[in-house]
């Protein structure tokens, strides 16, 4: 067992280096114009939250370890080295101010992917010790109980005896074999259970053989939250090992964000090897629904309703097409928000900064960035796609008295299913 | 006494086999020790191909999206100006032509002499507005240090003293040219060990960017 | 060269009348050399006066190592003008190759005159000095050196003509084997005044000495010790290829169409920017031309150093190396250098990947 010390930290910032990561800090020119497109900057107005400066502890790892002129410099002790003092000062620039949602790296003059940094840069001040406590007790309770929200199976399996009541329906557990294995977010089980109830119906009237898993049933990993690879790998290998062993084509990932991250695009390389299985996100496998015709719906919300992007699937996730041709089924009055798509706004919630309880006043305020967004279309209803985006939504609307009902739209889709008659 | 020929034949001779190795050799230097790190391998399965997104990212983001041009402005045109304009008057006066043509091989059309200097002017301007921008805009002035201040003077006195010396406004001309070639041997000699380096690296920067979000099927 | 009179006897004046100088014509000489000077008009009666009564000034000409073509340049006689005949009166009394008399005689003659118009002579010195050893040039076993420096001593003004003697010219060199200095190096007590260019123009040696005869004192000198008159401008400046260099349009070879067309000649090596002098107004052979009329980039050939200033076809802003050749290699050390730098990067990744310490829950707070 090792240590959370500086040294770990240290080596965990070296292990990160790569050409991408190099090149970036080369190039960055301090034209500012990342902080123009943070949300905790610009509602804020602290230039701390400039992204590129959130940075700052990988950047002289870079600096004094991997250029020859840094580490002349560093050798004739004309560097200031990275300290725990340092990493103490920047915890909050790294976590509470930042979700990785990746505006910036869309935005930066000269190319530079800064959310893929701050990723990076997690795994040193993890392994240094500098992580908010509220993300490493979520870590904890996932790792130990299965869920960072302390949800085991048998609060799942209660949950499904629910659905299975209120709909006649059957959901399939630990069934090999099948098509599918879904998971689901905590969130979803605890404060989202529609969502459960919406699979369960899409997937018999649209015929889809699918499964859940009662060993691994989380999606959310906590592992990528707090930036520590080990971590991850243990969450993401659980959900490998029981698709492999229950030997599904598909692994659904849910509404949720960092989830579709941690299974789609980090868990290969956590575990050092390609899937035996593909990843869908739900709504790239509704929407595939559609385009072949397996799933029908009827009838319109004519409520004004907008779209809130989750970072990770739209932006980050590359599920861009699907949310919005789902919602031209049953919307016939949807606006886009005026930046939409891989452009939109935070919620300000994410990367761990919801399960953070020291960053709560500062998320607030951050979430007037999506509360301007709002203001500036009159809706009346918000949908998303992402579990944690709508309960921080939902706080944040509450925090501000805005009365907008959010919905999600696996759900809302669901609600217009044109089902068989039993 | 005939210090101010002395002083242009130094700077034009061994003055500038001094800048031109440091600066070859620097820049070679930071290349190859970003790209010899490399990317790790990619096991997650692609939603689309890197090449193509990493080439229009590396031509895109020169272009701000509506939003960003609109929170940040100045900073965009001001951007632009330079560029353009220091581009110009690099590349495009013969004088330049001539020595590029003798360094390099490379040889192309230069543009009137004085509708160089109509750029030049309109650049310099725009430096020294930059550079209040700088000291005044929250977040460059709390991001700037001694390294971003050193860049910009080393990069404003090649562009006035190129100004000043075709003017005549330094007496004698030798002495003028002479430090309008020195001036660019200094900033061909602090270029390397500074920010001044994503003239270059800004290519490999735009192209992991846009090639690791295409891979996720992301035009970045 | 000298006459068999008392030489000091008749005016300048007096000289002319008796060879058939009209006063109009005299008249019409000093207009000119106003006018050249940028004199105003109301300066020609003070000239006249002044020339009328010049005594012929005693003049020491010294030639060192040079190729006489300074010579050649001021003594063409064309045809009788009057710029000939001033210098016909001045007294020349010493001068290699006009003079009638050689050896012991000519050097006799020369003390003869210094003895003779002690504080009052000027001397004119073509050629550069060398130090390296006297041996390299000497006149009547006497060497460069101590010949300028007591010739000199009673001399009220030295004169450089030629850009050898005021600043080193050809033999100077890279890698100057003789040690030639100019006049200027060497001669720090009198007024020396440089008249630059290989060779200089007849009509700027003959507007400083009438500038000399009319107001007893050299005319005002640039930093070079050049009369700025004459070398105040750069020919760049008074070029009337100019506009064509303003505009972008320059000949790149000898014959092609911008040639043909009368381009400016920058491409092809013009140093006109960098030199000063009056070839592009007063041009040469009594105004026929001058190097860029005709269709050659300017040489550079009246400012110091011009033979090392990187080569006659070489254009002003080319550096002075091989260059092509000299990057190529540059670049290959720079390669070989990154890649080591590369490779000392993937080391220490590689130490870092081999000392990784798993993170675990039960050790996310910091213990040190």
């Amino acid at each position: 067992m090792s240590e959370a010390t500086l040294e770990r930290g240290m080596n965990a910032f070296r292990e990160q280096m790569s050409a991408p990561v190099a090149a970036f800090f080369s190039s960055c020119v301090n034209c500012g114009m990342c902080a123009e497109a943070c949300l905790f900057y610009t509602e804020t107005g602290d230039p701390k939250y400039t992204p590129i400066h959130k940075l700052e502890p990988l950047r002289r790892v870079w600096e004094q370890e991997y250029t020859l002129w840094g580490r002349i410099k560093s050798k004739l002790g004309l560097a200031e080295p990275v300290s725990n003092a340092l990493l103490e000062e920047w915890e909050t620039l790294i976590y509470d101010g930042c979700t990785m949602c990746g505006r910036c790296s869309m935005v930066c003059p000269v190319g530079n992917d800064i959310s893929h940094m701050i990723r990076v840069a997690r795994e040193g001040m993890v392994a240094a010790g500098y992580s908010p406590e509220g993300v490493k007790a979520a870590s904890r309770r996932a790792v130990t109980l299965g869920s960072p929200m302390g949800v085991k199976y048998p609060a799942l399996a209660a949950q499904i005896k629910h659905v299975e009541a209120d709909t006649g329906l059957n959901i399939p557990v630990d069934q090999e074999g099948v098509d599918y294995m879904a998971l689901l977010s905590s969130m979803e089980i605890i404060n989202f259970p529609e969502y459960l109830e919406a699979l369960a119906r899409i997937f018999k009237q649209a015929k889809v053989t699918w499964t859940l898993s009662s060993e691994a049933f989380e999606a959310t990993n906590s592992g990528v939250q707090i930036g520590s690879s080990d971590i991850a790998r243990e969450l993401v290998n659980r959900v490998v090992v029981a698709a492999e062993k229950l030997k599904v084509k598909y692994v659904i990932s849910p509404e949720c964000g960092h989830a579709y991250t941690a299974i789609r695009w980090e868990g290969p390389n956590l575990i050092g090897r390609p899937y035996n299985f593909k990843v869908v996100h739900i709504l790239e496998l509704l929407d595939e629904l559609r385009r072949s015709g397996r799933m029908k719906t009827q009838g319109f919300e004519d409520a004004r309703l907008t779209f809130h992007d989750p970072c990770q699937i739209v932006r980050k996730g590359g599920v861009l097409e699907p949310p919005r041709n789902l919602l031209n089924m049953v919307a016939s009055n949807f606006v886009d928000m005026h930046d939409s798509r891989e452009m939109n706004w935070c919620c300000g919630g994410g990367g761990g900064v919801s399960a953070n309880e020291r960053a709560e006043a500062l998320r607030l305020k951050a979430f007037k960035r999506k509360k301007t967004q709002l203001d500036e279309l009159n809706v009346e209803t918000l949908v998303t796609a992402c579990a944690n985006c709508r309960l921080v939504i939902e706080e944040g609307l509450e925090a501000y008295n805005m009365e907008i009902p959010v919905v999600g739209l696996t759900e809302m889709i669901a609600d217009h299913l044109v089902e068989d008659k039993e | 006494m005939s210090e101010s020929i002395d002083f242009l034949l130094w700077v034009r001779g061994p003055g500038f086999d001094i800048a031109l190795v440091i600066f070859v050799v620097g820049i070679l230097i930071r290349i190859l020790e970003i790209l010899v790190i490399g990317r790790r391998p990619d096991y997650a399965e692609p939603r689309g191909a890197e090449l193509g997104s990493g080439l229009l990212t590396l031509v895109t983001r020169t272009a701000p999206e509506p939003g960003v041009f609109k929170r940040s402005p100045f900073t965009v045109v001001g951007g632009y100006i330079w560029h353009i304009g220091f581009l110009i008057s690099l590349f495009l006066f013969v004088p330049h032509i001539e020595l590029i043509h003798a360094t390099l091989g490379l040889k192309w059309p230069g543009i009137a002499s004085n509708l160089v200097d109509a750029v030049a002017a309109v650049t310099i301007v725009t430096l020294i507005a930059m550079l209040f921008s700088r000291l005044n805009h929250p977040v460059k002035r709390f991001l700037s240090g001694p390294e971003d201040y050193l860049t910009w003077l080393v990069t404003f006195l090649p562009m006035l003293s190129g100004y000043l010396a075709y003017h005549r406004m330094i007496d004698p001309y030798t002495l003028g040219l002479g430090l309008h070639i020195l001036s660019v041997e200094l900033l061909m000699v602090v270029f390397p060990f500074t920010k001044l380096m994503h003239a270059f690296t800004f290519a490999l920067a735009r192209w992991y960017n846009g090639a690791m979000a295409g891979r996720r099927g992301v035009q970045s | 060269m000298t006459d068999q009179k008392n030489p000091f006897s008749r005016t300048l004046g007096e000289s002319l009348r008796e060879f058939g100088v009209t006063r109009r014509g005299f008249l019409k000489f000093c207009a000119a050399t106003a006018s050249l000077m940028a004199l105003p008009p109301s300066m020609v009666p003070a000239i006249a006066q002044a020339l009328e009564r010049a005594k012929r000034p005693s003049v020491i000409w010294l030639s060192f190592q040079e190729c006489t073509g300074c010579t050649e340049s001021l003594t063409r006689s064309h045809s009788p003008s009057v710029e000939n005949l001033i210098f016909d009166y001045i007294s020349l009394d010493y001068h290699h190759t006009l003079q009638a008399a050689a050896g012991e005689a000519a050097e006799a003659a020369r003390e003869a005159a210094m003895r003779e118009n002690e504080g009052k002579y000027l001397v004119v010195v073509d050629g550069s000095i060398p130090l390296g050893d006297p041996g390299f040039s000497a006149i009547a076993g006497i060497s460069n050196k101590q010949m300028l420096e007591e010739t000199v001593a009673g001399a009220a003004a030295v004169i450089a003509v030629g850009s050898c003697a005021a600043f080193g010219g050809l033999p100077h060199a890279s890698p100057n084997p003789t040690g030639a200095v100019s006049v200027g190096d060497l001669v720090k007590d009198k007024p020396v005044l440089n008249i630059s260019g290989c060779p200089p123009i007849p009509t700027v040696i003959t507007g400083v000495l009438a500038h000399f005869l009319t107001f007893g004192a050299l005319p005002e000198l640039d930093e070079l010790g050049r009369p700025v008159v004459f070398y105040g401008q750069s020919i760049h400046d008074r070029c009337y290829r100019r506009p064509f260099y303003d505009k972008g349009l320059f000949a790149e070879t000898f014959d092609d169409e911008g040639a043909r067309k009368g381009w400016c000649l920058f491409r092809l090596g013009c140093k006109g920017p960098m030199t000063r002098n009056a070839c592009a107004t007063a041009k040469w052979n009594q105004g026929t031309s001058w190097p860029v009329e005709s269709g050659h980039g300017c040489l550079g050939c009246s400012e110091p150093n011009f033979w090392d200033a990187g080569g006659f076809y070489k254009a002003l802003s080319i550096p002075d190396s091989d260059l092509t050749r000299n990057l190529g290699y540059v670049a290959a050390g720079g390669v070989a250098l990154g890649a080591a730098a590369g490779a000392l990067n993937r080391s220490t990744q590689a130490k870092a990947k081999q000392k990784h310490e798993t993170v675990t829950i039960d050790d996310l707070d910091k213990k040190s």
